[in-house]
């Protein structure tokens, strides 16, 4: 009996390292195959050129590598100070009162949302009731409206790690409740909010369906100045080129634009977990 | 610590001047709160807003279309010149068919590296492994559906003799794919949250690891498990880029998972680009868009009921 529970127990633990090491195996997988189907495009011309439309093989993708970028800083822009502001407001001034229930209900939904949904939304209130147009604005608010739940998720982990007696140490100091919040907890929670504010972005680099609702283009004639421009992105220029593009050549553009994506998604996300292994191995509580 | 002692110090010493200005301090005070509230009642209000501008914007379908005729019809087809069809069933079978089948490969999987990552593996193999299943995460559907352009539907092709991949079993096996990270992570966390003193007590009592993970530390975090395939079973319903990618646009009720589907989300996210502001057609497309969000919604929603009755 014990030695037949010990091989069922070696063979259900090698079953779970085997999945374990298949999952992992996956992500190698896709970096090695866009990597060997996207390599033959990937030069400093095609990171650093203006896109050709009439002849894909002429031009770069730095508009929409810059269009992203734009993104990215947009969604932190508007996202990091709602999402961290609620955080506060659900950690530090409302525990366990009703508000704070639905509050936290809205949140598990709206990060369940699909994003086609967001788009929808983004598409009838920012692009046509308030007339932004198909433009940089209309998806960077789109945008952050998917990451704003991720990065409440994250920074309320991070304000719930930091140690109650900070706080109880601060108010029998006689410190008011904003000035404890300000002075002790905001600063040893931010970089927590941070890091998981960052992969959240990271995410949202990576969406696609909110952008072709919106309105991203496949084309510019100039590089937008505006936050009414009309705006190139990655996985938008992926989405068009893999699948409604006749080049010969779209396939292996495809693949460079993919991968110049995925790099982008992968430094932002590796670049916040190195930071977060750093300020944990300098927190000193 | 010592930077911490001098920062509540400062506060302090600060505190004191502010002190003797009782209105200032009340103004002080309360105006964070009530600013921190005003934010984190937004997310309340977006939810909301979701919810109301979907619905006004799709309601308009049912002043021309019997709720019969959308919600049962099989035949989607807008764009007929002589007789328009509206019944998204077809659609709704595409969608509920790969989400089951994308949800019972992915559980297992996920399931089973969350079981992994809580229970088996050292806290060093854990803490290189875990930034990776993340990471997963990260991979934009777009590059997957892309990938499985490329390399996946030729492969399904080839199995099953077909003249090309693109059809409900491979949307489903990658849908699985970008599903897996979530429910990993979630179970995850489920399982790390049993406390170890159950561990503990089962071992000690002489059971096997295997044992007190199947007995004891799996049934602990049941509604923590349920929950995490739940919001997994959201999030591949919700999966857009790959269904669009990879399924085949394939208006026709399917009767295997080797046709060709047009699940909801690629419809809407197809067809929304080419329809005129505020006609028919773009209403309806709202209403798809609205039955979704009330699938999902009602999915998160038992979900988070099951996080909640844990966390008590």
């Amino acid at each position: 009996m014990k030695i037949k529970n010990i091989t069922s127990e070696s063979i259900y633990f090698s079953i779970f390292h085997a999945m374990t090491l298949i999952g992992i195996g996956l992500l190698i997988l896709t970096l090695i195959l866009l990597l060997l189907s996207g390599y033959s495009v990937i030069d400093q011309d095609f990171l650093t050129r203006n896109w050709q439309h009439r002849d894909i093989t002429q031009g770069g993708i730095f508009p929409a590598i810059l269009g992203s970028l734009y993104l990215g800083l947009g969604v932190i822009v508007i996202s990091f100070p709602l999402g961290i502001s609620t955080a506060i407001f659900l950690t530090e001034y409302s525990k366990n009162n009703l508000l704070n229930r639905i509050i936290q209900l809205a949140i598990r939904n709206l990060s369940g949302v699909p994003s086609v949904v967001y788009g929808l939304f983004g598409l009838v209130v920012f692009v046509n009731i308030l007339s932004f147009g198909s433009s940089l604005l209309s998806g960077v608010l789109t945008l952050s409206l998917m990451t704003i739940p991720w990065i409440i998720t994250a920074s309320v982990e991070s304000f719930q790690s930091v140690p109650q007696k900070f706080r109880e140490a601060s108010l029998a100091l006689g410190a008011t409740q904003w000035q404890t919040i300000r002075k002790v907890v905001l600063p040893s929670a931010i970089t927590g909010c941070i890091t998981g504010g960052i992969i959240g972005v990271a995410r949202a680099l990576g969406e696609t369906a909110p952008l072709i609702m919106v309105g991203a283009t496949f084309y510019l004639s100039k590089l937008p100045s505006s936050p009414l421009d009309k705006f190139m992105a990655l996985p938008y220029h992926t989405f068009i080129l893999a699948t409604q593009h006749s080049s010969p050549y779209a396939n292996s553009y495809a693949a460079g634009t993919a991968f110049v994506l995925i790099m982008l998604t992968f430094l932002l996300s590796l670049g916040a977990i190195i930071l977060r292994f750093h300020f944990r191995s300098k927190k000193d509580w | 610590m010592t930077n911490i002692a001098i920062k509540i110090n400062n506060c302090s010493i600060r505190s004191n001047k502010v002190n003797s200005n009782h209105s200032s301090i009340n103004i002080s005070e309360n105006l964070p709160k009530w600013a921190f509230g005003f934010m984190a009642t937004l997310t309340v209000v977006i939810l909301f807003g979701i919810f109301i501008f979907l619905l006004i914007s799709g309601l308009g379908t049912f002043r021309e279309i019997g709720l019969g005729e959308f919600f049962l019809g099989t035949d989607w087809n807008p764009t007929a010149f002589n007789a328009p069809s509206w019944g998204i069933l077809s659609l709704v079978a595409g969608t509920v068919m790969i989400s089951l089948l994308a949800i019972s490969i992915a559980i297992p999987f996920g399931l089973s590296i969350a079981i992994y990552l809580s229970e088996i593996a050292s806290p060093k193999t854990r803490e290189i492994l875990k930034p990776l299943v993340e990471m997963i995460a990260s991979i934009p559907s777009v590059v997957l559906g892309f990938l499985g352009l490329l390399f996946v539907a030729p492969l399904i092709a080839g199995i099953f003799h077909l003249t090309n991949g693109l059809n409900a079993l491979t949307a489903s096996i990658l849908v699985a794919i970008a599903a897996l990270p979530t429910i990993a992570s979630i179970c995850e966390d489920a399982l790390s949250n049993v406390n170890q003193r159950f561990r503990e007590a089962s071992l000690a009592l002489g059971a096997t690891k295997w044992t007190t993970i199947k007995r004891i530390v799996i049934p602990a975090a049941s509604s923590g498990l349920i929950a995490a395939c739940m919001l997994g079973l959201g999030r591949v319903i919700g999966e857009t880029m790959i269904v669009l990618m990879v399924a085949g646009n394939n208006r026709a009720f399917p009767h295997s998972f080797l046709d060709a589907v047009n699940p909801m989300t690629a419809n809407v996210a197809i067809e929304i680009k080419e329809v005129v502001v505020g006609s028919l057609h773009w209403q309806s497309l709202f209403m798809i868009g609205f039955v979704l969000f009330m699938m999902t919604f009602v999915i998160n929603f038992i979900a988070d009921l099951l996080i909640y009755k844990k966390s008590l």
